[in-house]
């Protein structure tokens, strides 16, 4: 399955100043693999030490917040476009 | 006596007290800027100041001789020193009302009960205090436009504040929001954005929309420049205590949205210790939530550290954040200090309001109903004593949710006669 991950800016020294970048896997959780395999370094920014989703991280697969679905477990559909989000906007 | 809180950092920027920008999570700094996310975990960028050169009397003189507005405590706020003399909508020194009529409803003893009524801002709600502190870093970073995600006080704050500074303004709501608080953002003549969906899906957006080429060069008052935006709320903490002849309150009861008011409050009264201004004596701060968007009081019941995102569905739209940024935050700070996380229905929301109304004469908005709904949730369950010095914030005018308490009208229309005044059983 291959997404498109639109990447925030604190994180685009991963990916050489670009916002939006391709990505493989059925699950995001296996995209976030991906994602790493291709630009180093950028899964420990998202991920926790037990390999969860940082608490200050949103991360959509299209509309949806992943933490009303299943997770790193929620699927990616071919196409799928997927969002990380920095949590700390807003109020 | 002086008061060291952090250590000192170089910058270029003039911000006054304001030395870099810190991370909440992790500790990691960086210089001042527009930055709200820490490169490293994506933890809360926050401000960290010097305030090592303070004299504790020389300052509570200094303040006291200040303006009646926030900028009297400019000492300990990320601004320059010169910010009275900007244009500016220049919030704050609200009445700290005593409330003894509403104390003797809700079984508090007498003399012990406060409302902070900051629905007597000029946009008439609290959020004229965070947004005068993003107009000077809007400027410190020369930005030209301003924006926000809003529930709509916000929006109107942006607008009005963008008016009087110079700064161009294009603001994005949920596009059903109240009435009155669409034609409050509207008046001011910025651009305002209603956007197909709730406030979560509105601050999405925007967060994405600063990420690309389409926002550059805007200011977003509580995303790009939140850690600025955020500290206007400590204002409130250090005029409470200002107004209590520099005492800290025993309890407080406060509102929670994204919960930044209720963590800033408390940065506010753990910097007046430090900085010697008030005795250093415990404190409980208590959160309060409609039950339709309550994320934060379930994670607190249920003893959890981290906030499951909820959909919100309550009448009090000005609190309806269902991903609230700050929330583990204000678990740690509830938890803390002995306070609790409550929350009211709509039904206890409307009876507040009301409450508040006839016994002390202040019209809340929907978020006034909520603390003081929740205030009698928490006498009634004896989480809060009713002994103690209490204040309860008000943070917003009735006059922008009207609808909240539709059928509230005539008691009787009459013939103009004396007769037909009598006849209504009104003499």
């Amino acid at each position: 399955m291959s997404v498109t991950v639109r990447i925030p800016t604190i994180l685009r020294t991963y990916t050489g100043g670009q916002a939006e970048v391709k990505a493989e896997g059925a699950t995001l959780g296996e995209v976030i693999s991906d994602l790493e395999a291709n630009h180093t370094g950028i899964a420990a920014r998202v991920l926790d030490d037990q390999g969860k989703l940082r608490r200050f991280v949103n991360v959509y697969v299209n509309d949806d917040d992943v933490r009303f679905e299943q997770g790193l477990q929620t699927a990616t559909p071919d196409g799928a476009g997927v969002s990380i989000i920095p949590a700390v906007a807003g109020g | 006596m002086a008061a060291q809180i952090v250590a000192t950092e170089s910058t270029t920027v003039d911000l006054g007290p304001a030395t870099a920008l810190s991370c909440r999570e992790c500790g990691h700094r960086v210089p001042l800027g527009p930055l709200f996310a820490c490169e490293e975990c994506f933890g809360p960028l926050e401000i960290a100041y010097d305030f090592s050169s303070y004299d504790t009397e020389e300052l509570r003189k200094r303040i006291e001789a200040g303006p009646a507005n926030i900028w009297r405590y400019a000492p300990l706020l990320p601004v320059p020193a010169d910010v009275a003399d900007k244009p500016n909508i220049n919030p704050g020194w609200t009445k700290l009302v005593a409330a003894d009529n509403l104390a003797r409803e809700l079984g508090v003893e007498a003399g012990k009960l406060f409302v902070k009524d900051d629905s007597g801002n000029p946009t008439h709600s609290f959020k004229d205090r965070v947004v005068a502190q993003a107009i000077e870093a809007a400027r410190a970073f020369h930005f030209t436009t301003l924006s926000c995600s809003s529930t709509g006080n916000l929006a109107g704050a942006v607008g009005a504040a963008a008016a009087r500074a110079g700064f161009r303004s294009c603001v994005f709501i949920p596009h059903d929001l109240e009435q009155g608080k669409v034609v409050m953002a509207a008046i001011y003549g910025g651009e305002l954005v209603g956007i197909e969906g709730n406030y979560d899906d509105v601050n999405r957006f925007c967060s994405e929309l600063i990420g690309d080429p389409a926002g550059e060069g805007w200011g977003f008052v509580n995303v790009n420049l939140r850690p600025y935006y955020a500290e206007g709320s400590k204002t409130l903490a250090y005029e409470i205590c200002e107004q209590l002849g520099w005492r800290l309150p025993d309890q407080l009861v406060v509102p929670i949205a994204s919960g930044s008011q209720l963590t800033k409050i408390d940065k506010g009264l753990q910097e007046l210790i430090k900085l010697g201004l008030v005795e250093d004596k415990p404190y409980k701060i208590f959160g309060a939530q409609a039950e339709g968007c309550s994320p934060v009081s379930v994670a607190f019941k249920a003893g959890h550290d981290v906030v499951r995102p909820q959909k919100p569905n309550t009448i009090a739209k000005s609190l309806a954040i269902g991903n609230p940024a700050d929330g583990p935050y204000v678990l740690d700070i509830a938890r803390r200090t002995g306070g609790a996380v409550e929350d009211v229905n709509d039904e206890q929301v409307v009876d507040a309001i009301k409450l508040l109304a006839r016994t002390e004469g202040i019209f809340a908005e929907t978020a006034g109903g909520v603390t003081v709904g929740v205030t009698k949730k928490l006498i009634d369950s004896g989480l809060l004593d009713p002994t103690k010095t209490t204040v309860v914030l008000n943070t917003g005018d009735g006059l922008k949710t009207l609808d909240a308490v539709a059928g509230t009208g005539l008691t009787a229309t009459i013939r103009p006669s004396l007769e037909s005044f009598r006849e209504a059983g009104l003499a």
